[in-house]
């Protein structure tokens, strides 16, 4: 089911093209990796789908509706975002901070509900962070604080999950632990996600879908091991890449300028 | 931190009741009391009654409604903007309400047929002036920022202020005294029907800042987080922005300008009680009216028979107190 869609979607700054007249589709259930060089549009097109970024209309739709007609309210019950590098405020529970997603759920008057109780508890769980809820967010470590960033998103309870480099301010274990946490809402919860990835050797793992970025085109869009092995991806980077199966897991290595 | 604030404020009561050049004793007071309550019997002194309800009642209820409404709104705009320096006169309502003063006194004397005084309506409509425009100015944009609205609000003060200097150079120095005087702030012309004014004003902007608490800890990511978990980050600001400008300009217009209370009440209740603005908030209001109101019996006792500017003492006592929270902690948001 097309649970995300983006219809001809160009974004210019001044002169230039972020992107050009894109179409993409994204179904429930699966996982989609934005990758592509810097400067690609990568992360102008999550802002653009997530409403950071203003669109024109008739572009993005989420769940069948347009995204220009939909207030703040609507667009976090139906999409979730997590930015590159969250602002963790200071002297803030992380059970306080993930209790921050259901904002779009509660009323002005209403205080934290039984059900929203409920969520955080279950997202938490999920997580793995359920000892750490009544810590300070800010004494995390790396791991742990974009475990509590992805539980605050998910606590929103949309359908669509949107992240900008969930991997890149971690070590290389912990980078892995929030990959397959991902992939397990994915399976279990049949979420959409959209992320961007930069770290090519990373591409391979867990991810349904790889779309490739340059120059804010798309290059290649297809499924995960086809499209590491694309000719294509070699150019977009200007080096000879090779794909390594180890264990069942890809790896793409550099071999040469 | 709420039952201290609490504490606070029936000893700021109590103390503001009782001190003054007439001395009068707690049972006095509370005898008084009594009386007019019909709880007990007896003719109360008729002295006593001036004092207390015509000198020192009024002062003290315009005192907490001042501080409480000060803090509250110093709180809001510290949340809205993210930023710690955020006082209640940031967008411009202080320079705002002086030009409007400056106006009343030097360009009319202060007041129309010997009785009216302009003095509060002048410095009302001069401090949502310099509201409005920065608000028109810096605050309307589909991407602006925080940051763009706090310097609009320093170009608009800027303006205000050296248009005040314009007019303070063409007034005597009779109107010149009343100027400074009025900019220093002080309760003294404190009357119930000051207080009855204000009250429907200072209750709806506080109720109106308490209401959003939870969407100001909303804000505590930043505002393009708080856009995406569904907060509408310039509704809030107009809402929020508007209650505590338009209850400072309340304010202002009554007691003048009176630094310090806004910026510092906030910050120590932060310090103490945490950062959520669901705490934050209520407790600035208690806090904000008890420090307000012992400034004032400070003010108008170590120098009696005349007063000390009420904007002195708030700074003398406010700003060591403040340093000293400070070299212990952090200061945050």
């Amino acid at each position: 089911m097309t649970i995300l869609e983006v219809r001809g979607l160009s974004v210019q700054a001044g002169k230039k093209d972020l992107l050009s007249s894109l179409n993409l589709t994204f179904e429930a259930g699966s996982w989609s990796s934005i990758i592509g060089p810097n400067g690609a549009g990568k992360t102008t097109l999550v802002e653009a789908l997530s409403g950071i970024r203003p669109v024109p209309a008739d572009t993005v739709y989420i769940g069948g509706r347009d995204l220009t007609t939909m207030n703040e309210r609507d667009r976090a019950q139906a999409l979730s975002f997590v930015p590159q590098n969250p602002l963790v405020p200071k002297g803030m529970s992380v059970r306080s901070y993930i209790a921050l997603g259901r904002t779009a759920h509660q009323g002005a008057w209403r205080s934290t509900s039984p059900r929203d109780r409920e969520v955080i508890e279950r997202v938490a769980t999920r997580m793995n962070i359920v000892e750490l809820l009544e810590r300070e967010i800010s004494s995390l470590s790396g791991g742990e604080r974009q475990r509590a960033v992805l539980a605050r998103a998910l606590a929103q309870g949309s359908a669509v999950l949107v992240m900008d480099e969930p991997t890149s301010a971690l070590d290389i274990g912990h980078q892995l632990q929030i990959l397959s946490l991902l992939r397990r809402e994915v399976e279990e919860q049949g979420a959409c996600v959209v992320t961007t990835l930069h770290d090519l050797t990373l591409a391979g793992r867990g991810v349904d879908r790889l779309i490739v970025l340059n120059e804010g085109r798309i290059v290649i869009d297809g499924p995960a091991r086809a499209a590491l092995r694309d000719p294509q991806l070699s150019a977009v980077y200007g080096l000879r890449l090779e794909v390594l199966t180890i264990e069942g897991v890809e790896i793409v290595i550099p071999t040469s300028q | 931190m709420v039952i201290c604030s609490v504490l606070g404020l029936v000893l700021a009561v109590v103390l503001g009741l009782a001190i003054g050049p007439t001395p009068l004793s707690i049972s006095e007071i509370v005898r008084n009391i009594a009386i007019h309550a019909g709880l007990e019997r007896g003719p109360a002194s008729p002295i006593q009654n001036t004092i207390l309800w015509q000198i020192r009642a009024p002062r003290l209820a315009l005192g907490l409604l001042a501080g409480s409404m000060l803090a509250v709104a110093g709180g809001t705009y510290q949340g809205i903007f993210r930023n710690p320096l955020a006082d209640p006169y940031v967008l411009g309502v202080a320079s705002g309400a002086g030009l409007g003063a400056t106006l009343a006194i030097v360009g009319f004397g202060g007041v129309v047929g010997a009785t009216t005084n302009l003095i509060p309506l002048f410095a009302f409509l001069g401090a949502l002036l310099a509201v409005t425009a920065t608000w028109l100015i810096g605050g309307r944009g589909p991407r602006t920022s925080g940051a763009t609205l706090i310097l609009t609000g320093v170009a608009v003060a800027t303006l205000m202020t050296s248009a005040q200097t314009v007019l303070q150079q063409h007034a005597s120095l009779t109107s010149l005294a009343h100027v400074y005087s009025w900019l220093l702030g002080s309760l003294a012309s404190a009357t119930w029907s000051t207080v009855l004014t204000l009250i429907p004003y200072i209750g709806v902007c506080m109720a109106v800042c308490l209401s959003i608490a939870r969407k100001l800890d909303v804000m505590s990511v930043g505002e393009v987080e708080a856009r995406t978990l569904g907060l509408n980050v310039r509704q809030l600001r107009l809402i929020g922005l508007g209650a505590a400008s338009l209850g400072t300009a309340a304010v202002v217009s009554a007691v003048g300008l009176i630094g310090f209370v806004g910026l510092v009440v906030p910050h120590i209740v932060r310090l103490v009680s945490g950062t959520s603005y669901r705490r934050i908030l209520p407790i600035s209001a208690v806090a904000g009216g008890a420090f307000l109101v012992f400034a004032d019996t400070v003010a108008r006792t170590v120098l009696s028979p005349s007063e000390l500017p009420i904007g002195v003492i708030t700074a003398l006592v406010g700003a060591p107190t403040f340093v000293a929270i400070l070299s212990r902690r952090e200061v945050s948001l």
